[in-house]
């Protein structure tokens, strides 16, 4: 399996689309190209799979070189393991669906198209990289078209949600930057300076160094995952953007922050990590009491959507600050989870928004009478997103918690009792935004005539649904999937820890 | 010895045939249309360009006075092609202009002062180089002759760099008083970190700091970009500020090798304050030109980075960065050009829902700005990313914190523009414009040199190739 076709596929598709013109020559272009790329993440599965069974255990599979800056030593080196693989999946699963929710998308929809695949672009090219260089070249990749997407197509204040996010996404990118400029001046390979990934795990950075530069990495990362304090731009900008830009953003762009707190941050400075893993443990507790306590005051359907998915990212920095096995395997799980629960809740509150123009819950009501698929998946979602057992989060949540019980330090079990109690806020928002909007009278009479999800709109709560539901009656799968990759990142703190 | 005169000397000699073949039409023809005489100038250029790939060989002349490399033909090369771009983005202009072979003149003599600049092997030839070229360009700066701004503008720059060339002049009396000789190899094997050749680097350092407007010798810079016509703007910021870098590489790594340790120093508050004044002063703009002028600024103070770096991972991000700010640049002050010429129109605000009329020019623009403020995939990014590793080397996190927080304060004005592009409207927005092929090829190649130079490593090697002994 050529790992280049997960950046080609992406690329083809874009250049594709720049010379039609009409709506439905270039969302026919876009869906076929994200369907394929689909089809291409569920064969690199397949491929994994088979590679697995047949018992290549290497850290990493499918691996390619490809020489790039000679002089500096920058190469193009791609490979991936279960944790990517599954972060592949999430980003093929939301961007299909994300294309499918735009069908109807008039205003310049050329232009958006090319943008939203070239973000799945730099997301697959994220998540291949094992290389500091491309793993940063794709990250900044994948700032300018979100900054586009919503300032040109959002709703509200989207120029100065979209300025807000591109400036903190660049500060974050800015920190990373210091931090693998560090990373790459203190390892010594036989006398050289490395930037690959693989190598520099292979050797351990002095402590002192580890102690400047990961700070720098993980709070460059942690913005964008919105690691609080660094979480403002998540509530603007998640509720300004297009429906599709919100979809990106919450259920994968996020992700791209998390992945690399817990890929390049922790797995390069293990030493570091466990010496400040209690800031790590005390922000996200923060966030996730803090992103709850917030939701509970908005009215704005996307905002509750927005605060929430701080407080559940920061189950996914919770699950990496506690650093056992079972926890960063939880933050995982909880990174794909939390990608398709938040996108198929963006996507019902896009429908609704669509069709009522209003996202105030107060002014919303009934709407299981108007339109019952949208309100289903709406509640479905919801209850999802509260972690109950069947669906995904359960399961994802449950795992963190369990893996940060192991720990038997006071503070640690403090912080997970309040992750824990959290959910009991969760349940209150949530059962109050669906009580509100979805059932009761219907309070807008002008709404009834509103119809409800068209096809395209039913198969992409149908393929984000599947996901959630796939992985909360079966999880075993994805475990499995990541367990290797995890049982790798967990070696490297396992030999710092003891 | 005869034929080495020609050859070592053949990118000047070049140059100085179009002079007098510029000369000529202008004396000996009379009324030829514009057009005809632009496209053959154009024509010229490119043949000057392609001429300087051909026979390249080191060695030097007139006495140890004069040097050439492939280095440095290369070097001359990019100001060539630099040169090009400008006249081609300049056809809108000077169509109408009733002296555009006078401007012509001016230009090619400037460059021609700069390649002495670049292939001096000695202060005193590196002194003449400056001075012919930075004379005629004030003439250049007046040449919106209708307009008093642009006279002021001119009025400005003379003063400004008769001052810097005082220091230069004291610098360069100060070092033949030390050390006997002018002579680059001889300086560099005595300079020594005595008071007077302290004091006497300080001056050269100020003098070549005006001209690059490094804080705090940039304040001439802003209101000369602005007064002065676009293409001379972008000839300035480009051309003539890429040429002093190139001198200033070879004259800190070459002649001031010995005192490193020192000039470290006085690098580093130099782009500190290069960056974030630059910086500061460009959130506030609202005409186009100031606005790039003080992006310019800011830019320096990044390249002061990659210069503090060891030696040849330094010079060749220097080198390497030069070559994409000169499409960048180009390609942004391009379309200033294009609009400045078709509509009279400079500010920021007047670029409001640019995209619906023009909206090839509208990404023309937002990618040149996307380079220019470091964003992938544009060569840029590949540039600053770089700049910024070769000062890491030397172990100096805070200034490239400072640095890396510096690309994103810059990121936050060119933003700003692009938001005006895509985002913003207004009653009247900048009616659609037929660009012509001219400035069309000028666009393709800044474009294509945004998105080529970065991606492919080719350009990067090629440099880095000259540094490896």
């Amino acid at each position: 399996m050529n790992l280049l076709l997960l950046i080609i596929l992406p690329l083809v598709t874009a250049l594709a689309i720049l010379p039609l013109k009409g709506l439905k020559q270039v969302r026919m272009i876009a869906f076929i190209g994200s369907l394929a790329q689909l089809l291409l993440s569920t064969g690199l599965l397949i491929a994994y799979w088979k590679e697995r069974s047949s018992g290549n255990m290497a850290a990493m599979l499918f691996e390619d070189h490809y020489t790039w800056y000679k002089a500096l030593l920058i190469n193009f080196h791609i490979g991936v393991d279960g944790i990517s693989i599954s972060m592949i999946l999430l980003t093929a699963i939301v961007v299909l669906a994300g294309v499918l929710v735009s069908w109807k998308q008039e205003k310049w929809n050329k232009e958006f198209f090319f943008l939203l695949i070239l973000l799945s672009l730099g997301a697959y090219g994220f998540f291949i990289s094992l290389d500091l260089f491309t793993l940063f070249f794709f990250l900044e990749l994948a700032v300018i078209p979100k900054f586009l997407l919503i300032g040109i197509w959002g709703s509200g204040k989207k120029e100065y949600s979209a300025m807000k996010l591109a400036l903190m996404l660049m500060g974050g990118s800015a920190l990373v930057f210091v931090g693998l400029a560090g990373i790459y001046f203190h390892t010594d390979i036989n006398g050289q300076h490395s930037f690959d990934l693989m190598q520099i795990a292979g050797t351990r950075l002095p402590l002192e160094v580890q102690k400047i530069f990961f700070p720098f990495a993980f709070i460059g990362f942690g913005v964008f995952t919105a690691l609080f304090p660094f979480h403002t731009w998540v509530p603007d900008g998640h509720s300004s953007a297009p429906t599709a830009a919100s979809m990106f953003l919450a259920g994968i762009s996020m992700k791209l922050g998390g992945y690399g707190c817990l890929r390049v941050a922790t797995f390069l400075m293990p030493d570091a990590a466990h010496e400040y893993a209690w800031i790590i443990i005390l922000l996200s507790t923060i966030a996730i009491i803090y992103g709850a306590l917030a939701t509970m005051m908005q009215t704005d359907l996307k905002y509750i959507n927005a605060y929430s998915s701080v407080s559940h990212v920061g189950f996914v920095i919770l699950g990496i600050g506690m650093l056992t096995k079972t926890s960063i395997a939880g933050s995982v799980m909880q990174m794909v989870s939390h990608g398709l629960i938040t996108a198929l809740f963006f996507a019902a509150i896009g429908m609704i928004y669509d069709r009522t123009h209003t996202r105030d819950m107060a002014r919303l009501g009934g709407l299981l009478k108007i339109m019952p698929f949208i309100s289903t998946v709406f509640v479905i979602a919801g209850l999802a997103s509260l972690g109950l057992p069947g669906f995904s989060g359960f399961v994802a949540e449950m795992t963190i918690f369990m893996g940060s019980w192991q720990h038997a330090d006071n503070l640690y079990r403090i912080a997970t009792i309040l992750a824990c109690a959290s959910i009991v806020v969760t349940a209150v928002y949530i059962l109050r935004a669906a009580g509100k909007a979805i059932m009761g009278p219907v309070v807008n009479t002008a709404y009834e005539s509103l119809g409800d999800a068209r096809w395209n709109e039913k198969l992409a709560a149908g393929i984000l649904l599947l996901g959630i539901v796939v992985i909360g009656v079966a999880p075993f799968w994805l475990s499995e999937l990541i367990g290797p990759g995890t049982e790798n990142l967990i070696q490297k703190i396992a030999a710092v820890v003891k | 010895m005869i034929k080495d005169f020609f050859i070592l000397l053949k990118q000047e000699l070049t140059v100085t045939i179009i002079l007098f073949i510029l000369l000529f039409i202008k004396i000996g023809v009379k009324e030829m249309p514009a057009r005809i005489v632009l496209n053959i100038i154009n024509a010229l250029l490119f043949l000057n360009l392609l001429a300087g790939f051909l026979f390249i060989r080191a060695g030097s002349l007139f006495g140890d006075m004069f040097q050439t490399s492939e280095l440095i033909s290369f070097e001359k090369n990019l100001l060539n092609l630099g040169t090009l771009i400008i006249s081609l983005q300049s056809y809108h202009w000077l169509k109408n202009h009733k002296h555009a072979l006078e401007f012509y003149m001016l230009m090619l003599s400037t460059l021609l002062g700069m390649f002495f600049m670049i292939s001096s092997n000695n202060l005193l030839m590196l002194y003449l180089g400056l001075e012919l070229s930075t004379i005629p360009l004030a003439a250049l700066a007046n040449f919106d002759l209708e307009k008093r701004r642009s006279s002021e503008a001119a009025f400005k720059m003379i003063i400004s760099s008769a001052f810097s060339s005082g220091l230069l002049l004291f610098g360069i009396s100060l070092v033949y008083g030390i050390h006997g000789s002018l002579n680059f190899a001889i300086l560099a094997q005595g300079y020594s970190a005595s008071p007077l050749g302290l004091f006497s680097f300080i001056l050269l350092l100020a003098g070549l700091g005006f001209k690059i407007s490094a804080v705090p010798f940039h304040l001439w810079t802003a209101d000369v970009y602005e007064g002065a016509p676009v293409p001379v703007t972008s000839y300035l910021s480009v051309i003539s500020k890429g040429a002093i870098f190139f001198v200033l590489v070879s004259l800190l790594y070459n002649v001031f090798g010995n005192i490193s340790d020192t000039w470290y120093h006085m690098v580093f508050v130099l782009s500190v304050l290069t960056m974030i004044v630059g910086n500061l002063f460009a959130l506030r703009q609202q005409n186009m030109k100031r606005f790039l002028a003080y992006s310019s600024i800011a830019q320096v103070g990044f390249i002061l980075i990659g210069i503090s770096g060891q030696s040849s991972a330094g010079s060749s991000s220097v080198i390497f960065f030069i070559l994409i700010y000169l499409f960048s640049n180009l390609g942004a002050f391009g379309i200033v050009s294009l609009v400045s010429s078709v509509t009279g129109k400079e500010d920021i605000d007047d670029f409001r829902g640019f995209y619906q009329t023009n909206p090839l020019l509208s990404w023309v623009l937002a990618i040149s700005l996307f380079s220019l403020a470091g964003i992938p995939p544009t060569a840029g990014f590949f540039g600053k990313f770089f700049l910024l590793l070769a000062g890491a080397g030397k172990g100096n996190y805070i200034w490239i914190t400072i640095a890396a927080l510096n690309m994103v304060l810059s990121l936050y004005y060119y933003l700003r523009v692009i938001r005006a592009l895509f985002m913003e409207k207004q009653e009247q927005p900048i009616p659609k414009i037929n660009a012509g092929w001219s400035p069309k090829i000028a666009m393709i190649i800044c474009v294509g040199g945004i998105i080529v130079t970065g991606l492919f490593s080719g350009g990067y090697t090629y440099i880095h190739s000259f540094f490896i002994k």
